[in-house]
């Protein structure tokens, strides 16, 4: 927790700020699961209430709760309809609730029943796995707000939103963030968290304003307007003129840059390819003009919340209405990442001990070469079907060997352009061994900072190791792009770490041929390459390799940049 | 005491969506109804949670067990749901996901 600058103005929270955006809104909390000693009795009316009145209050705890669900879910569409839909139908469960009564009826306290009984199921849901593993997340969140409804709290878990809004919440949870209407969502702040993690690469994707790791932030009351500025990391409470005057002069700086459209290039001209990340066919469909194609086309989430693997024809679906989209631009299409903190039900091992370092990515097809051989079908039938030329991507390859077996089956799909990710700093150290088996590499940043620290990338309070600035890091970024430039073969970097427009110079220094980041990160790094030529680049790629800390190697590129570029981008 | 004993066809088992609509179907029905696996307790067929603890995969047996005058007619519905690929696409929709 860094301390507040001089003159900054009081209350204000700081945080680490993901992308470059700024909103102003009112708070709407993602409460916390009720504190409370599971062992209080029930007090109604300062009286310790019997087991008869205390059974008549949680039934109809239960029973509000899930019409309260089923209420929102009937309103709600896509993803955050069935989370909902799903959480209702558990409260409404008849042996929950029978468990629960039966418990109180004996004499049990109103919340240690609850408790009791949710985490027997929950036990066994965990023990089981996979799918089920993943439900206990919406068993809790029933058990939170049938014990908050008992005792006459305020509803925890995800607020619905009637207005615009920024949302505060200690973490979010895939399932919370699922669970909201992300069309009234003006900026994300959490407690917890980390810049790669969950939550800051769906804001990133939505081009939503986010800062991770602000102290103090659930201590906001709810409604209180607050300008969130992820460049500068800060959240501010009831914000004067001068502040919203100043977050709307920035706005514009923003959509002027975005007005920009041109190929990216260094103020020299070298061709620096400028990407989007996406996940689903309504991303490319909305893939801005100022995006030269997709660097990222993130396959997984197509596979998400299944019981079984999409079929071939429905993945063919997917990818030729992307191809279609991108309208002759490139993409670069990953085969399925799963595992780790990916789980699906049909194909990863709900009991690894250490699922990052397990089967997960490529290395699924030791258990399942079918997966990967059906998607790659279908990616030949999308080629077909469109006539364009996709390149495909694995990721999580750490061998040439592994690279070698990729290639030969994605050619034989009638893939023709085929590459793997450098994710495993085995493969970046031998990225020329690797390189001689493919057509190109793409740096997957966060994953290899998370395997070069030795830092789990969920783990928020490690985010100063998992930093992208580490010199270690950097090396690996190095050793690879120098391997691009010995093979002459495009070297990508699809990771957070493209769209800071800082970084962007190092990279571009290093000989990275393109980057591929969250569309929102677009204008800013454009207009950071086309004010600095190649040369400066490679200087401020210099300087920071020669750093000895992350904090050091930013810096030092820091320090070389030009002043206006500081300015416009608030660097 | 009515019994059936029938191998679930859903390719996930008796899980998720199959599991969602086998549950209503069971509390529909107005009558107790109870499901095993072979040799195990049977449990209370109309919650989602005794039945997704199960974790019946494709292919396996269970036993589903009821009592009453509608019994018979009931299990034998019953028995044609789990009998049915529930998590092909052109399944019924489960009645608790109206859009």
């Amino acid at each position: 927790m860094t301390a507040a600058p001089v003159g900054a103005p009081a209350g204000v929270l700081h945080g680490v700020g993901v992308g470059r955006g700024a909103a102003v809104g009112p708070v709407a909390l993602v409460r916390a699961a009720p504190a409370v000693d599971p062992g209080a009795p029930l007090v109604v009316d300062g009286v310790e209430a019997a087991p008869a009145r205390v059974r008549e209050v949680v039934e109809r705890a239960f029973a509000d709760v899930a019409a309260g669900l089923r209420e929102q879910a009937a309103t709600a569409t896509g993803t955050v309809r069935d989370v909902l839909a799903a959480t209702a139908q558990m409260a409404d469960d008849t042996a929950l609730r029978g468990q629960v009564l039966t418990r109180i009826d004996s004499g049990e306290p109103p919340v240690a029943a609850v408790d009791g009984v949710v985490e027997t199921f929950a036990g066994m849901f965990e023990q089981a796995g996979g799918y089920l593993a993943e439900r206990v997340t919406d068993l809790r969140s029933v058990r939170d707000r049938v014990v908050a409804r008992t005792l006459g709290l305020p509803e925890p878990g995800v607020p619905y939103l009637d207005r615009p809004s920024v949302v505060v919440a200690r973490d979010l949870a895939p399932a919370d963030t699922a669970a909201l209407d992300l069309t009234k969502v003006v900026a994300i702040v959490t407690e917890l968290g980390g810049p790669t993690g969950h939550t800051a690469i769906i804001a990133g994707q939505l081009g939503l304003p986010c800062v991770v790791r602000v102290a103090g932030a659930t201590g906001l009351e709810e409604g209180t307007v607050v300008a969130v500025d992820a460049a500068a990391g800060t959240v501010l409470p009831d914000p004067g003129e001068d502040v919203r005057a100043a977050l709307e002069r920035r706005r514009a700086t923003e959509v002027m840059l975005a007005d920009d459209t041109a190929p990216g290039a260094t103020a020299d001209g070298r061709a620096v390819g400028l990407l989007a990340n996406i996940g689903t066919a309504a991303d490319a469909e909305r893939l801005v003009a100022s995006a030269e194609g997709v660097g990222l086309f993130r396959t997984e989430v197509l596979f998400l919340d299944r019981a079984t693997a999409p079929s071939v024809e429905e993945q063919a679906e997917t990818y030729t209405a992307v191809l279609r989209a991108a309208a002759g631009r490139k993409v670069v299409v990953r085969t399925l990442d799963a595992g780790a903190d990916k789980p699906l039900a049909f194909a990863t091992l709900p009991d690894e001990e250490n699922p990052a370092l397990g089967v997960r990515g490529y290395r699924l097809v030791r258990a399942h070469p079918e997966l990967l051989d059906t998607q790659l079908a279908a990616l030949g039938r999308a080629r077909a079907a469109t006539g364009a030329s996709p390149w495909v991507m694995a990721p999580m390859v750490a061998t040439p060997d592994e690279a070698r077996d990729f290639a030969t089956r994605a050619r034989a799909a009638g893939v023709d352009t085929v590459g793997v990710m450098v994710e495993v700093p085995a493969a970046a150290l031998r990225a020329v061994d690797v390189l001689a088996e493919v057509d190109f590499v793409s740096l997957g940043t966060n994953d290899l900072a998370q395997y070069a620290m030795a830092t789990d990338r969920l783990r928020g309070e490690l985010a100063d190791l998992l930093d992208m600035w580490q010199p270690a890091v950097l090396d690996l970024v190095a050793a690879t792009a120098r391997a691009g430039r010995a093979t002459r073969k495009p070297v990508g970097v699809c990771g957070e770490s493209a769209g800071d427009p800082l970084m962007a110079l190092v990279l571009a220094g290093l000989g990275v041929t393109s980057l591929s980041m969250a569309p929102g990160a677009l204008p800013a790094v454009r207009y950071a390459l086309r004010r600095h030529t190649l040369l400066t680049c490679e200087e401020i790629a210099d300087a920071a390799l020669a750093a000895r800390t992350a904090p050091e190697a930013r810096a030092a590129a820091l320090a070389l940049v030009d002043h206006e570029v500081r300015t416009t981008l608030a660097l | 005491m009515a019994e059936r004993t029938v191998a679930v066809a859903s390719r996930v088992g008796l899980h998720a969506r199959p599991a969602m609509l086998f549950t209503q179907a069971v509390a529909a029905g107005g009558v107790p109804v109870t499901i095993a696996r072979p040799g195990g307790a049977p449990v209370d067929a109309s919650s989602i949670l005794l039945v997704m603890s199960l974790g019946v995969p494709h292919g396996e047996e269970v036993t589903l067990a009821a009592e009453g005058p509608d019994a018979d007619r009931l299990l034998d519905e019953l028995v044609a749901l789990l009998a049915t690929d529930l998590d092909a696409p052109d399944a019924p929709a489960p009645s608790g996901a109206a859009s």
